[in-house]
C-alpha cells in the first residue's frame, strides 16, 4: 500500500462551554465534539465519513484544515505534522487541502464575480501569476466543472444551487490540491442536480487524481462515491470498512441501525426489509456515557458496556469496529443470540 | 359513488414580483378520499408546497389562486379568513418543515397547545391542557404532563416534530397536510417520524397529503404518489405502479438519479440541466428542456393526463415503450 497523504491519529476537539449559572471565571465544561479518531487517506482514494447531527464529523472536518485547533492528538500530512509546522509554510500548505461546504450560494462572497471567486484562490497561492494566466487558468477550470466560461462576469445570485455548487467546486479545484474536504457538498441539492455534481466530482477525482474526504448524513449517497466508509456517533469512529463490506455486512449495531433507516425508493423493497427502528435521542455531548457511548441505545448493549474500555479493533481484513458484541461475533451469540 | 373529500380542480397559484409573474402551480387536478395516504413529490420549485398553501388560505400577499378546490363537497379556496378558521385546523391542518420556526418560542409546549383547544373547541384551560397531554403522550413523547411547561428550545429537533404532529391532531382533523416533515430531521429520527405517521393515520383515521421531495420516504407510506414538475402533474397513480413501473421520463429520471442502497453500486443517470425558470414557463410541457425524450409537439402543447391502467395517469407526448 502506498503511503497515505493524511493521516489522523487518535484526534480530539473539545470546545469549552460556559457553565450554566457559573460566574465567569468558573471552569467551563468541556464539549467533546470528536473523541481520539484515527483515520487515513491515500492518494486518490474517497474516504466516505457518515454520521448524524452531533455526532463531530463537520468539526473533523475542520480539524483537518485546521480552522479549528485540536485539543489532542495529530494530524499528518505525509509524514509532517502539521500542528508544527511553522505559519509561512502552513500558509502555503493550504494549496494542497481545499474544502467544499454545504451551502454552495453562503459560500461564495455575494460581492465578487464569479470569475473573481475562482481566481482568489490561485492568486492567493501564486500572488506574481500574471493576470492573462490566471484568467486562462480560471476559463479551464470553468470548462472542466461544466460551467460556460462566458459566465465569469456574472454574480453568484445568477445562478442556480447546482451551478453555484460547480463554482464551488472550480474555487477548491483551482489550485490543484492533493485532498479535497467535502462537507456535505449535495445534501442541499434537488436529488436530480445532487447526481450532476457526484458525478462531477467522481471524474475530476480520476482526472486530477485526488483524495477526497466526503462528509454526508446519506449513506446511500457516500456509498456511491466512497472507497472505504467512516461511521461516526457522538464524536467517535464506530466503524470503519470498505464501501461495499460496511453496507452489506455492517458490524457495529449503530451501522445496522443507521442502514435500516434509509429509505429505499422502491414499495416492494420496503414491505419486504425488516425496519427496526433506533429508539431514543443522541445523549449529550457534554456528558456523554461512559465506555460505549452507543450502550444507551444500543440492542445488543449489556452491563459491562458501561465500564470496559473501548478501541478501534480489527475484526477483518480493513475492517475496523468499537464494539465488545460485535454483530456475528462469537461474544454476542453467547448474550444475545437473537441478534 | 360518495364524494372524495378533496377536489382540487384545475387550481392555478401565480405571483406577481419585480421580475414578472411566476407561475408555481398550473392547472392542476386531483382527488383525494377519506382516509387515504397521498404523496406529492417533486423538486424545489415543482409548486407543491404552493400547492398546499394555496389550499389553506396560506399564500403570500402576492399570490393568487385560481380554480376550484373542495372539501367534502364544498369550496374553500379564496375564502376569507374568518372562515377558513373553522376549517384550519379542525378539519384540515398543516406540519411544516421546520419545527423550531413553525412554534412559538414564547411560549410554553402546553399554552401553545391549549390554546388551540380553547379556540377551536372552546374547552377550559384545565381540560385543554390534560387533552394536550393525553396527545403528547400519543405521539410518545415520554413524562406528556410535566413537557406540558417547557418551552420549545428544550426540545430537540425529533421532537419539536412529534410535538407539531400532536398539536396538529388535537382537533381530530380529517385532512393532515405534511409539508417535509422530516426533511430536517436525521435518518433514524426521520424513520421514528415516520413510523409513528404510520400509526397516527391507522389510529385516527385521518387522510394525509405528504408533501416531499424524497422518494425513499414515499415508497414506505404512501398508498398514492403524484409527480409534479413546474407546476403540473406529470404522472400519478398508486405509488407501486408509479415507481415500479414510471411511465414519464421525469419519474424515470428521478428513479434513477438517487443512490439506492439495497442493489449494487451503479452509475447515477443524471437529468441534465437545472430546474426550470418559472417566471418563463414554456406553453407546452415544462420538462421538455432537460427531457431525453422530447420532441416536436413538446415546447408548444403542454400533454393531457390520460390513462396508463387503471387508476394510473400520465402527461407525455412520447411513446410509452420508449420510456426505459
Amino acid at each position: 500500500m502506498t503511503a497515505p497523504v493524511l493521516e489522523i491519529d487518535d484526534l480530539s476537539v473539545t470546545f469549552p462551554v460556559p457553565k450554566r449559572g457559573g460566574w465567569p471565571w468558573t471552569k467551563p465544561d468541556l464539549l467533546h465534539a470528536v473523541s481520539n479518531a484515527t483515520l487515513s487517506i491515500a492518494p486518490g482514494e474517497t474516504l466516505g465519513l457518515v454520521g448524524e447531527s452531533g455526532s463531530g464529523k463537520s468539526t473533523l472536518a475542520r480539524a483537518i484544515v485546521r480552522t479549528v485547533p485540536a485539543s489532542g492528538g495529530t494530524v499528518t500530512w505525509k509524514g509532517q505534522d502539521l500542528s508544527k509546522m511553522p505559519p509561512d509554510k502552513a500558509r502555503a500548505h493550504g494549496r494542497h487541502v481545499q474544502m467544499i461546504f454545504q451551502d454552495p450560494l453562503a459560500a461564495l462572497n455575494p460581492r465578487m464575480t464569479v470569475g473573481q471567486a475562482v481566481a482568489e484562490p490561485y492568486i492567493t497561492h501564486y500572488p506574481d501569476t500574471p493576470k492573462a494566466e490566471v484568467r486562462r487558468r480560471v476559463q479551464e477550470m470553468m470548462e472542466k466543472v461544466g460551467l460556460l466560461p462566458t459566465l465569469l462576469n456574472r454574480y453568484p445570485h445568477e445562478f442556480s444551487g447546482g451551478q453555484c455548487q460547480r463554482i464551488g467546486i472550480a474555487r477548491a479545484l483551482i489550485t490543484e490540491p492533493e485532498l479535497v474536504v467535502c462537507d456535505e457538498p449535495v445534501s442541499a441539492l434537488d436529488v436530480s442536480v445532487q447526481a450532476q455534481v457526484v458525478n462531477l466530482l467522481s471524474r475530476l477525482q480520476r482526472e486530477m487524481g485526488l483524495s477526497i474526504l466526503f462528509i454526508a448524513h446519506d449513506l446511500s449517497v457516500v456509498r456511491h462515491i466512497s472507497t472505504r466508509i467512516a461511521v461516526m456517533y457522538l464524536g467517535r469512529v464506530v466503524e470503519l470498512a470498505d464501501a461495499e463490506t460496511l453496507i452489506s455486512a455492517p458490524r457495529h449495531h449503530y451501522t445496522k441501525a443507521l442502514i435500516s433507516s434509509i429509505p429505499i425508493p422502491s414499495p416492494k423493497a420496503e414491505r419486504a426489509r425488516p425496519r427496526p427502528i433506533l429508539e431514543g435521542e443522541l445523549p449529550s455531548p457534554l456528558s456523554p456515557p461512559s465506555g460505549c457511548v452507543f450502550r444507551t441505545r444500543c440492542p445488543a448493549a449489556q452491563p459491562d458496556c458501561a465500564t470496559r474500555t473501548l478501541h478501534l479493533e480489527e475484526i477483518g481484513p480493513g475492517h475496523t469496529v468499537a464494539c465488545h458484541y460485535p454483530l456475528g461475533s462469537e461474544a454476542l451469540r453467547r448474550v444475545k443470540p437473537e441478534l | 359513488m360518495t364524494t372524495p373529500l378533496l377536489q382540487i380542480d384545475d387550481l392555478s397559484v401565480k405571483f406577481s414580483t419585480p421580475d414578472g409573474t411566476v407561475s408555481a402551480v398550473n392547472g392542476l387536478s386531483f382527488d383525494l378520499d377519506a382516509g387515504e395516504t397521498l404523496a406529492i413529490v417533486g423538486e424545489s420549485g415543482s409548486g407543491k408546497t404552493q400547492l398546499a398553501f394555496a389550499t389553506l388560505g396560506l399564500l403570500a400577499r402576492n399570490g393568487r389562486a385560481e380554480g376550484s378546490v373542495r372539501f367534502e363537497g364544498r369550496e374553500i379556496l379564496n375564502l376569507p379568513d374568518e372562515k377558513l378558521n373553522a376549517i384550519r385546523a379542525e378539519k384540515i391542518s398543516m406540519i411544516f418543515q421546520d419545527p423550531m420556526t413553525s412554534l412559538n418560542p414564547f411560549m410554553r409546549v402546553g399554552d401553545q397547545m391549549a390554546e388551540v383547544l380553547q379556540l377551536h373547541k372552546g374547552m377550559s384551560k384545565r381540560r385543554a391542557l390534560d387533552e394536550s397531554a393525553k396527545m403528547l403522550d400519543a405521539v410518545r413523547i415520554p413524562d406528556a404532563k410535566s413537557r406540558l411547561r417547557m418551552y420549545p428550545h428544550e426540545f430537540s429537533g425529533g421532537m419539536r416534530q412529534r410535538i407539531m404532529i400532536a398539536m396538529s391532531l388535537l382537533c381530530k382533523p380529517k385532512l393532515l397536510i405534511a409539508d417535509e416533515p422530516t426533511t430536517a430531521l436525521d435518518v433514524t429520527v426521520q424513520a421514528q417520524i415516520m413510523a409513528l405517521m404510520a400509526d397516527i393515520q391507522r389510529d385516527f383515521g385521518a387522510a394525509i397529503i405528504l408533501i416531499t421531495h424524497d422518494l425513499g420516504i414515499v415508497a414506505g407510506a404512501c398508498e398514492r404518489t403524484l409527480v409534479m414538475y413546474g407546476g403540473r402533474v406529470m404522472e400519478t397513480g398508486s405509488t407501486d405502479e408509479v415507481f415500479e413501473n414510471p411511465t414519464h421520463p421525469y419519474t424515470l429520471g428521478l428513479l434513477k438519479a438517487v443512490p439506492r442502497l439495497d442493489v449494487p453500486q451503479r452509475d447515477l443517470q443524471i437529468i441534465p440541466g437545472d430546474p426550470p425558470d418559472l417566471t418563463a414557463l414554456p406553453p407546452g410541457c415544462p420538462f421538455t428542456a432537460r427531457c431525453p425524450l422530447a420532441h416536436e409537439p413538446c415546447p408548444k402543447i403542454m400533454p393531457k393526463l390520460e390513462t396508463v391502467t387503471g387508476t394510473h395517469l400520465r402527461a407525455c407526448h412520447a411513446d410509452m415503450e420508449d420510456v426505459t
